[in-house]
């Protein structure tokens, strides 16, 4: 499969009359950007602001992050099954904005939500302090239960980055990329001599407003398959889950995946990159054995040398890391994870919930539980209410100076697990 | 600003005194004075510190007369009081490896002097003490002197200092369990991408991760007679009295709380809550029950297919939670559990 990829920077977002892209600015109209976001009549209300790098503006609670992006030619449209009608995806062209992204804000369990902060320590630890964000915090019709306000959120974040990359349909873009992979036949024949690598993706399934999904299909009912890697470029696999901040896959995260980037960069120099294998991480045993058993058996059969493990979460999902690592390990493939520790705050305790031999090529994203303090800031979009309930803090959080003293779980993308960062431990 | 104070320790065969024949030196101090590797480590200080007193001891000496040595070593470097303490490098000489290891662990634990020392990842003090000293890595012989002093002299003044230590990587002191963030140059998808190309082309590579032995534990035998057992729950699903009077953390739990239950049939909406933050809270708090079945066990109470349900119950919130934490909230509340005569436990989680 074949994807150009057409970047656009944007240099700022301005709010204006008209919705519009010129010379790298975002012009948007809040009125067009509320009609898009109200649609859903279980949204009561919903405010947006502007928040660049280096400002002392801190961003809480964080739901999920989004590159708005058009698909220009070739099949299907942006999130397919969620926004785009379910057609195969990861083919033809697709513009992105490059620099900027939606984030959506909230109260929704009013414990797993994140905070970006855009200058200051805590910027340093979430790579959403060096992207412009247009931020729309939301705010539910009465009584509503958390999922149902979780689900109205997660789809109003999709509509307004649909809408704004669809800005740029008519745009040129500052840069093109091509991404590129073989058939199975044709990567035999095109590099024989490459190892066959693929890319095991572990999807956040563990249910209770921990969901992923793929074409709009709920990862927890899927069973292992395997994907063309640009599929994720046109938003295949978008974000529903509300797990602690650091270590959660943002949609952003997944339409930027690195390791599916980095490997694209050592594709038919030093490896074949032949797809990616998407997994899941529910929580029953059963489930655990069949998806790991069947991760495993896709590595066989594919004939791969070598793979990537990327998890998502942490503790029960532990545990889906080394059964698929080991399964995989046992059919001859070679291994590495990406996981991040939970190692305690003075860093001392065991990092993760499960081990084994077979683990022997471990690339951490660091210990969450490390604590940072966060000064406090001018401006806070969102609310500081939930502050010292979300995951990662305490009732000593918010400390008399208005600091915030937490552990690095509370920050957005901190200990990701893709490898999006270069935070590490030893 | 007054120069940074070390007192430097060294063998018999660094001071230029003799080798094996004059292992059985006795520890003697010499004030004002650096010594051998302790010129290399003044000239590594430049003006910022430096050595006020340097300890020399026979390796055979001081490993015979353990508790004598040691006794008089801290007496000595009590007497200068200094802001750190150096020990060797020892590189692979094992006798003066382990005296090097001990003497730095006591500076640091009886008389709190920050200490550092060096040596061979093989010399038998390694193992002994790099998880008690910061203990720098150096070369099997002393031909790595310039390196291992280029190390341990910039540790011992961020210690003296009482900076931030960075991680294992960064400073060159042997993993010691203490796991410490740093910022890598490569993102991390990338060091994945080339560990795996090194592990394909069977090149060694370091994980970022060393797998810990892992700790598995065996279920205990069926309890034979349920009918007259007493049985406690226990959760790590968060299931708190109404307001978590406790303050349980939503996720990384500093606490366990223990809650008395006598008399109550049933874990209502209006009574009982979660404080976990890992799931969706919505049908833990509409009917606790669902975590901690306290209503089953009344039933099963009645029907006389369990003895009792014990009065009291333990919960914390799993999410995030250390290990270490939670094996210590454990140690702690079994033990009451013990004794307040329980045969059983029902361990729920989310």
């Amino acid at each position: 499969m074949r994807l150009e990829m057409g970047h656009i920077y944007i240099k700022d977002i301005q709010f204006a009359d008209e919705s519009k892209i010129q010379d790298g600015v975002l012009y948007v109209s809040k009125e067009e950007l509320e009609k898009k976001a109200l649609e859903d009549e279980k949204i009561k209300g919903v405010s947006f602001d502007i928040a660049r790098p280096g400002e002392s503006v801190r961003i809480t609670p964080v739901k999920d992050v989004i590159e708005p992006r058009v698909k220009v030619e070739g099949r299907g449209g942006v999130f397919p099954g969620v926004i785009s009608k379910v057609d195969t995806v990861g083919s033809g062209k697709t513009y992105a904005l490059k620099g900027m992204a939606v984030v959506t804000a909230g109260r929704i369990v009013g414990f797993q939500e994140g905070i970006i902060d855009m200058t200051g320590p805590g910027a340093q630890y979430t790579p959403f302090s060096q992207t412009l964000n247009l931020v729309m915090v939301c705010e539910p019709v009465d009584d509503i239960k958390q999922h149902d306000y979780e689900k109205a959120v997660r789809f109003a974040g999709f509509r307004v980055a649909a809408y704004i990359g669809e800005l740029a349909r008519s745009l040129t873009p500052d840069e093109t990329k091509v991404y590129e992979t073989c058939t199975i036949k044709e990567g035999l024949e095109k590099y024989p001599e490459l190892p066959r690598v693929a890319y095991v993706q572990m999807l956040q399934s563990q249910g209770l407003l921990h969901d992923t999904y793929v074409y709009g299909v709920d990862a927890k009912k899927i069973v292992p398959t395997i994907l063309s890697p640009t599929e994720i470029m046109d938003g295949a696999i978008v974000s529903g889950n509300c797990v602690s901040a650091c270590d959660k896959n943002p949609t952003y995260v997944h339409q930027n995946n690195p390791v599916v980037h980095d490997l694209f960069e050592e594709h038919g120099k030093t490896l074949n990159f032949v797809c990616q294998i998407i997994t899941n991480e529910n929580v029953y045993l059963a489930d655990k054995q069949r998806s790991s058993d069947w991760t495993a058996k896709l590595c066989k059969m594919l004939d791969l040398d070598g793979v990537i493990v990327s998890q998502e979460g942490f503790g029960n999902p532990d545990t889906d890391l080394i059964m698929n690592c080991k399964k995989i390990e046992a059919e001859g493939v070679k291994t590495v994870i990406i996981t991040d520790e939970y190692a305690g705050r003075d860093g001392r305790s065991q990092s993760l919930a499960d081990a084994d031999a077979a683990a022997d090529a471990v690339v951490t994203g660091g210990n969450a539980n490390q604590v940072v303090i966060l000064p406090k800031l001018d401006k806070v979009i969102g609310t500081l209410d939930y502050v010292t309930k979300i995951a990662g803090a305490s009732e000593e959080t918010l400390r008399e100076d208005g600091s915030l003293e937490v552990e690095l779980q509370v920050i957005t993308g901190a200990t990701n697990e893709t490898g999006f960062n270069k935070l590490s431990a030893r | 600003m007054s120069k940074i104070k070390v007192v430097h320790y060294i063998n018999q065969f660094f001071a230029n005194i003799g080798g094996e024949e004059k292992a059985d030196y006795p520890a003697e101090i010499r004030v004002g004075e650096a010594v051998g590797p302790g010129l290399a480590f003044n000239m590594n200080f430049k003006d910022e510190a430096e050595i006020i007193a340097t300890i020399v001891c026979g390796d055979s000496y001081f490993n015979e007369n353990l508790e004598k040595a040691k006794a008089d070593i801290l007496a000595m470097v009590k007497e200068q009081a200094p802001d750190v303490f150096i020990a060797g490098p020892a590189f692979n000489a094992g006798r003066y490896g382990v005296a090097c290891g001990t003497i730095a662990a006591a500076v640091q634990e009886e008389l709190g002097i920050p200490a550092v020392t060096g040596m061979y990842v093989e010399n038998p003090g390694a193992d002994m003490f790099k998880d008690k000293v910061y203990m720098i890595s150096t070369k099997n012989s002393a031909a790595g002197m310039r390196a291992a002093v280029g190390k341990m002299a910039p540790l011992a003044l961020k210690l003296a200092k009482g900076e931030a230590i960075g991680a294992s990587c960064e400073e060159g002191y042997m993993p010691n369990g203490v796991r410490v963030n740093f910022f890598e140059k490569e993102r991390g998808s990338k060091r994945a991408v080339n560990m795996l190309l090194k592990k394909l082309a069977d090149k060694p590579f370091e994980t970022e991760y060393p797998m810990p032995s892992f700790d598995k534990v065996a279920p205990n035998p069926a309890v034979k007679d349920l009918a007259h057992a007493k049985i406690a729950l226990v959760t790590s699903g968060g299931i708190v009295p109404k307001g978590n009077p406790d303050h349980i953390e939503s996720s990384s739990a500093s606490h366990y709380g223990e809650y008395d239950i006598a008399g109550v049939m049933d874990l209502t909406a209006e009574t009982y809550e979660t404080a976990h933050g890992g799931y969706d809270p919505v049908y833990a708090n509409e009917d606790a029950d669902r975590v901690l079945p306290v209503d089953v066990l009344r039933d099963m109470e009645k029907e006389g297919k369990i003895g009792e349900l014990h009065h009291l119950f333990y919960t914390t919130t799993g999410n995030g939670t250390a290990v270490a934490s939670a094996k210590a909230f454990a140690d702690e509340f079994s033990q009451k559990l013990k004794a307040d005569g329980v045969d059983a436990v029902i361990l729920t989680s989310t």
